[in-house]
């Protein structure tokens, strides 16, 4: 390699570390802004903001949705396991939205710590597997088999 | 060091010739692959246990965003050829990447937001990992506004050059985007280190249709490229030969 060309992949290193190393500093600093939701412990240790809109992420606790009979009205409890927050909701839900189920809710919590969401998005997993496959996890899981009924098969 | 091919291939007569040569065999491939891992993706393969029918769109989603990030990292490759070593071919290659590299973006995003709609509930939300792919569409719009903005053909190489070594920061936060912070979209689900969550008869489809959309993108970069090979090199006798063959046997009969 010529002492120029030594000289030119020398300034080309450099521009592209310090690029990395402003924009590793810049995402450092902005981490707190970048994070699309909250998880239920934020909420119950008080590291949110109680006079603005927040997102509140995590799974649906099992056992917990109560749909209203006569509307859209809807309570659930979002949990990442060690802690839950009260959700409560009005409006059509999303198609993977049940227990278990990971979900982003967007909205307030109100003074008894009831979060009032006015949207609730899905968060799928990154797993993926064919219905058979699904059904034999749930066997081996709880030892019968399930009622048939899965998204495909509707 | 024996960097006689490589000296070669930095020569635009010769790879031109070599580009010639490939195009076809590429092309046939692409459209074999496509159309396999396209088939097999959409009708063959089993349905997902979650989402039934809707996740078939990772069969195009996927590769077009592994795509659009492997076409930024090929032009910041480029780049650096261009800026060290002057090459004007890996200038031609660069350029001709960049329009393919924001088709890619854009389908992921479109596809995407597809998708989102029923198993999220939305079409667009503003997480890290739609955002940062965002601004890839933007650096791809960018580059190829600053191509054509410059008129002098080894300025704007440089100029792009450079953009495509800066740019190129955006890719690992895309990647990594949905590890550091809490996003909406989901994590990784075949490049993580351990096992993919993925069983064989999902994940062969989606390997040759990633497969499929790899070769399209060399057969297209290399038929852009020798446009843009062409153009660079009128003035030179092997393109006056090669377009006017009888005009060159008219003057030296």
């Amino acid at each position: 390699m010529t002492p120029r060309r030594k000289k030119r992949l020398t300034l080309v290193g450099l521009l592209v570390l310090g690029v990395g190393g402003a924009a590793a500093l810049l995402l450092a600093a902005f981490s707190e802004n970048l994070v699309y939701f909250h998880s239920p412990s934020e909420v119950v240790e008080g590291g949110v903001p109680m006079d603005r809109k927040f997102r509140i992420g995590g799974l649906v606790a099992e056992d917990s949705v109560r749909r209203d009979d006569d509307s859209l009205g809807v309570r659930f409890r979002i949990t990442d396991t060690a802690e839950a927050v009260s959700v409560q909701y009005e409006g059509v839900l999303p198609d993977l939205f049940r227990e278990g189920q990971g979900v982003v809710a967007d909205g307030h919590l109100t003074a008894d710590n009831v979060f009032v969401a006015e949207r609730v998005l899905a968060k799928h997993d990154e797993n993926y597997m064919p219905p058979e496959a699904a059904e034999a996890l749930e066997r081996a899981k709880t030892g019968y088999a399930p009622e048939s009924g899965t998204i495909a098969e509707q | 060091m024996n960097l006689v091919w490589f000296h070669k291939l930095g020569s635009p007569k010769y790879f031109y010739a070599l580009a010639l040569r490939l195009t076809p065999w590429l092309g046939g491939l692409s459209f074999v692959l496509l159309a396999l891992g396209l088939y097999w993706g959409l009708v063959v393969a089993p349905p997902d246990y979650q989402q039934g029918e809707s996740y078939r769109i990772i069969f195009v989603h996927v590769p077009s965003a592994w795509m659009s990030m492997f076409t930024w990292m090929f032009m910041a490759f480029c780049g650096l050829l261009v800026l060290v070593w002057r090459m004007k071919v890996a200038a031609s290659l660069m350029r001709a990447a960049a329009p393919l590299g924001a088709s890619f973006t854009f389908l992921a995003l479109v596809t995407g937001s597809l998708w989102g709609k029923p198993m999220w509930g939305a079409y667009w939300v503003w997480d890290a990992r739609l955002t940062s792919e965002l601004i890839l569409l933007f650096l791809y719009l960018g580059f190829m506004a600053l191509q054509s903005a410059i008129e002098q053909r080894e300025a704007a190489g440089r100029a792009g050059a450079v953009l495509a070594l800066v740019g190129v920061i955006n890719i690992p936060i895309i990647h990594f985007s949905v590890e550091w912070w809490n996003t909406l979209h989901q994590g990784a689900t075949i490049t993580k280190f351990d096992s993919p969550s993925m069983p064989v008869e999902m994940l062969l489809p989606l390997l040759v249709s990633a497969a499929g959309f790899m070769a399209y993108f060399a057969t297209v970069v290399l038929k852009r490229a020798r446009c843009d090979i062409l153009e660079g090199q009128a003035a030179s006798g092997w393109v006056r030969e090669w377009a006017t063959p009888a005009a060159t046997d008219h003057r030296n009969p």
